[in-house]
């Protein structure tokens, strides 16, 4: 499978990252060979085999309903970028 | 006194005696890092006025820690611009474990490849870090200012993390001992993620001691963190016998083909050669999928980096670009604030999960960990561990992989196996080329073993010099 | 009908733990922005999720209620999606192994049972909430990462009634559960809908809508309604429906297209590396399976069976379980076979004292003997009136006396003894002579009449029972 410059930019939406043109052009070709190589994974087999998404074998790791101190505010504000009184403040959001 | 070239163990030792005490080891490190850092660059903001954490107690040893741990009350940035002045309200728990065992930390931080995203800490917003042994090569990386800390004795001992090869890669070039844990004995709360099933916090080491040293420190169960291991952590300084007789040791011969450097096949032939003479036994063995780890790698590790990453949106923390509207200001922040790698890797990840190529891409890699994992466990059955090159070359050229990120990803083709299986593995310094690199051995050991790892290890250094090597700077 | 609605109900709703799904900061409602919150929540890097066991307690208790299948094997995944309310970009979710599939909820409608299927119950975290002004959103992550279970029903609903019902059993099942408030207001239940139009008798579906934004149960019907009589009008006049995200708008009663964040094959789920799964076994979902009461369903049922009550008045006695219990206990202890007048005091008078105090019916501090108490002097002693029967359960209600001692306060005490109420209708069949012959030559109508004037004169206090059967035998006789 290859990569086209139209799915580099659909791809770079989804994760909310802007391209310039060139930075386009470079990074779909980076990618389209990076690609070509990982897709040597597709002369393998793998219908019968289970996918491996955590390496331990543990399982229902839980916590007890228990409450802990949250952050003070200043804490939670200290790195804002843009508050007004206990609220984080963003752009209007505009589709 | 030049107390920052002893090992934390002989400092240790020294403090127990009242020869010395923490004070005059911080004054000296401080000497030393204002001394040589300028050439070396291992440590970012290093112009910061808090070099030592003020919790310090008065006879614990500072440890150097990577950008990527969390250190309430000092600025944490992973080497990214996009989280700039980010200083986060709490500490990441293996910081909590240094500090209650007695020992300090370094306020200012060790240089790493953005994000850990690099085998040679160029990707750092903050510039390359240079390798103590040779100036113009690059440290290896992601944790290439920890180990070129280390090395340069700039750091008494220092914590990396490695997702596929980002300490052991790193030691190997620098000359240190590295070591990557096995998934879940070290606590990964407050290491800022990169690929979470496969991130580990490790010691770099200027010997097998301080590492087993440093591991009783960090090791251990964590409520906060759901994939820790819950089973007591051993005293790893007991593991270190120097006695490796009639322990099975497996030689892949996947890991000894073409594109390992010959300068660097020979030294760990030698090295090979002489835990033969102490000892152990060696037998040729196969590990049939290695030549699909870093495939599967750059899928996974991407995958998981994308989502991990998606956070850093300029709404809470770091870098906000000036925007017109939400969107265009996440996306401004984004792209101003993610370096090269980043971006690739946040694109290749995203790819990957994408609709209509997650089977193809992701499932397909999650099931080809599965064959690779089991291929680990087959040989595990019959031997005590594995030994293979860390690296398939020494350090290279600053710049001379940075426009070819395929290559560059080739570097970790020995360490990213051991990632993807959840397995500890070591790297100890054995040997120098020519032009006076260092080479790593790395050992490998099945889950929960790293005392198999500090056995052979420590033999092999009680019985070889490589470790008291110092560049000259 | 020309067509039919076909309709599907997704219903999120909040879990009443006392600390969140992944963390321990509180779960409490309407406290200042940000006060609640920590690492954890608030996806700061490094920071890690550890899942909460009552969560899990909860959400099996709540599947086994609305019997799914619980899953043996069950995990997290992250849902991915850029909102400033969603502090990680990605959502924990569940994604192909929910922890249940397969359930039903029966709801009834006019004296019949239907069974609406449920297609997965699933667990995630919710949330935080934006206040929208001019030119900036302001941010709370309070509400960020309280733990929310999605119920999701199959399209087995066919009208905004049925919706309604729906979401009434749903809420008063969960209710019985004791595992969430079910508050629309609070938030704590929400509700989309997914609704499509077909030619009736059809097997193909048609073009479905999404609709969001509805704040009551109401809402969700008024929404309906205004989306079927909206997509009928395009049908007819022969134009084609897209498939979109429709927002109700309360105040004008109408629904609005949305456009979307991001579509739903854009969320790149994968599994949460963060989170080692769950196996849940049989004797933990025994053990939780212990703990479910009797639910609305079989309660009504039995009401029915051990009183002898219409399906509409255990169907109104059962709606919470803590009114439920109270009206069991009246029916117990009310002396008289026929528990009827039981059902209609709790359902009428109590009812709608409870309504104007915002409270239920068990909360209004009458125990159940004051109230059987009560209700049998009206009904079988005949003590007092109806009317003043509903006098006095007020007073109850404001100053705890008992029935007994209100009446005898306020005199209210029927006249039942025929001696003094004798000479009173002699009073009266002596001033209406013309009812008098009107009843003897067989009108039945003058009777009445003669007893009202009775009750007149006895200012409302005589018993209309005794009365008449006193005025009778006195113009029979005579």
């Amino acid at each position: 499978m290859s990569i086209d410059k139209k799915t580099v930019e659909d791809v770079a939406h989804l994760a909310r990252i802007e391209l310039e043109a060139k930075e386009l052009e470079k990074l779909s070709k980076q990618l389209e060979h990076i690609l070509a190589f990982i897709d040597k994974l597709s002369v393998l087999d793998t219908g019968n085999i289970a996918p491996t998404s955590h390496i331990l074998p543990i399982s229902n790791v839980l916590r007890k309903d228990e409450p802990r101190k949250s952050l003070p505010i200043e804490k939670t504000l200290m790195n804002a970028p843009d508050k007004q009184g206990n609220f984080f403040v963003v752009p209007k959001v505009i589709e | 006194m030049e107390l920052y070239k002893l090992t934390a163990h002989e400092l240790l030792e020294k403090i127990k005696k009242k020869e010395t005490t923490s004070e005059q080891i911080v004054s000296d490190l401080t000497k030393r890092i204002k001394g040589v850092d300028v050439k070396v660059q291992a440590y970012v903001r290093a112009s910061s006025s808090t070099l030592l954490a003020p919790d310090s107690k008065p006879n614990g040893i500072p440890v150097s820690i990577k950008d990527n741990i969390c250190t309430d009350g000092y600025n944490t940035e992973c080497c990214s611009k996009i989280l700039q002045g980010f200083n986060p309200p709490y500490n990441a728990t293996v910081i909590s474990k240094i500090i209650s065992s007695g020992n300090s930390f370094l306020g200012i931080k060790c240089n790493m490849d953005e994000f850990a995203f690099g085998s040679s800490t160029e990707n750092s917003c903050f510039g390359p870090t240079h390798n103590p042994w040779d100036l113009n090569c690059v440290p290896g990386g992601s944790s290439g200012g920890s180990a070129a800390a280390v090395a340069a004795d700039e750091a008494i001992w220092a914590l990396g993390s490695d997702t596929g090869g980002s300490i052991r890669q790193p030691a190997s070039f620098c000359g240190v001992v590295g070591l990557k844990p096995t998934y879940g004995r070290v606590s990964r709360f407050g290491l800022i993620a990169f690929a979470s099933s496969l991130d580990q916090i490790g010691p770099l080491t200027k010997d097998v001691e301080d590492a087993a040293l440093l591991m009783n420190t960090i090791s251990g169960y964590d409520p906060q963190d759901s994939t820790s291991i819950n089973t007591p952590v051993p005293d790893y300084t007991k593991a270190l016998i120097n006695d490796v007789k009639g322990i099975k040791v497996g030689i892949p011969k996947e890991y000894f083909v073409e594109g390992l450097d010959p300068e660097v096949k020979k030294i760990i032939e030698e090295a090979i050669n002489k835990l033969k003479t102490l000892g152990a036994q060696f037998k040729e063995v196969s590990l049939p999928h290695s030549e699909y780890a870093v495939p599967v790698y750059y899928i996974i590790a991407t995958a998981e980096a994308s989502s991990n990453l998606a956070r850093f949106d300029g709404v809470q923390y770091g870098l906000r670009a000036k925007a017109e509207g939400l969107v265009d200001m996440y996306k401004k922040t984004r792209s101003l604030g993610f370096g090269d790698e980043a971006k690739r890797r946040i694109l290749l990840g995203t790819f990957a999960l994408s609709h209509g190529y997650y089977d193809a891409y992701y499932l397909r890699a999650l099931k080809v960990r599965t064959l690779i994992k089991q291929d680990f466990d087959h040989i595990f059955k019959d031997f005590d561990c594995i030994i293979t090159p860390t690296a398939p070359t020494s350090a290279f050229k600053i710049g001379e992989k940075v426009d070819d990120p395929l290559k560059m990803y080739l570097s970790d083709i020995y360490t990213i196996s051991v990632n993807l299986a959840g397995i500890p593995a070591i790297s100890v310094p054995c040997g120098f080329t020519k032009e006076g690199l260092p080479v790593g051995l790395q050992i490998l050991s099945k889950h929960l073993n790293e005392e198999m790892l500090f056995r052979l290890a420590y033999t092999y250094e009680q019985n070889t010099e490589w470790h008291k090597m110092k560049p000259k700077l | 009908m020309k067509y039919e609605a076909v309709i599907g109900l997704e219903v999120h709703l909040h879990l009443n733990t006392k600390t969140k799904a992944f963390c321990g900061c509180s779960t409490e409602f309407g406290n200042a922005p940000n006060s609640q919150v920590c690492p954890v929540c608030l996806g700061f890097p490094g920071s890690l999720p550890v899942y909460n066991q009552t969560v899990l307690d909860y959400a099996i208790k709540v599947a086994l209620a609305l019997n799914c299948k619980v899953q043996e094997y069950t995990k997290f995944d992250r849902k991915n999606y850029f909102y400033p309310d969603l502090p990680k970009n990605y959502q924990v979710s569940q994604y192909d192994l929910p922890l249940s599939i397969r359930g039903f909820l029966d709801i009834e409608l006019g004296g019949k049972f239907k069974r609406i299927g449920i297609t997965r119950v699933h667990m995630e975290e919710d949330a935080g909430k934006l206040i929208h002004q001019e030119d900036i959103s302001l941010v709370d992550f309070n509400r960020t990462g309280i733990p929310l279970l999605e119920i999701v029903s199959e399209p087995d609903i066919n009208s905004p009634e049925e919706a309604y019902e729906y979401l009434a059993t749903l809420k008063s099942t969960i209710q019985y559960l004791d595992v969430s408030d079910c508050d629309m207001e609070k938030g704590s239940l929400r509700c989309d809908a997914n609704i499509s139009l077909r030619l009736a008798g059809a097997k193909t579906l048609g073009v479905k809508t999404e609709l969001k934004n509805m704040n009551s149960f109401k809402g969700v019907k008024d929404a309906l309604s205004y989306e079927i009589k909206r997509q009928t009008e395009v049908l007819d006049s022969g134009g084609k429906l897209t498939q979109d995200t429709r927002l109700w708008d309360a105040k004008a009663q109408e629904t609005v297209a949305m456009r979307t964040k991001e579509g739903a094959k854009d969320y790149r789920y994968f599994p949460e590396p963060d989170l080692p799964p769950f196996i849940i076994k049989e004797d933990k979902v025994a053990e939780i399976k212990k703990t479910i009461p009797e639910l609305p369903k079989e309660k009504m049922q039995r009401f029915i069976k051990d009183y002898g009550l219409s399906e509409y008045d255990a169907k109104a006695l059962v709606a919470s379980k803590k009114g439920a219990l109270f009206a069991e206990e009246c029916l117990k202890r009310f002396s008289d076979k026929n528990k009827k007048p039981v059902a209609n005091w709790i359902i009428g008078p109590l009812a709608a004292l409870a309504g104007s105090r915002a409270c239920e019916t068990s909360e209004l501090g009458i125990f159940p003997e004051s109230l059987v108490e009560l209700i049998e002097l009206v009904e079988k002693k005949q003590i007092i009136s109806n009317l003043s029967g509903k006098v006095v359960l007020e007073e109850m209600v404001n100053t705890a006396k008992t029935a007994q001692t209100i009446i005898t306060e306020k005199s209210l005490a029927q006249i039942s003894d025929s001696g003094s109420l004798n000479s009173v209708i002699e009073e009266v069949i002596r001033e209406n002579t013309k009812s008098v012959t009107d009843f003897k030559s067989g009108k039945a109508n003058a009777l009445m009449f003669l007893v009202g004037q009775v009750m007149r004169k006895s200012s409302g206090k005589a018993n209309p029972k005794v009365v008449q059967e006193l005025m009778r035998e006195r113009l029979e006789s005579a």
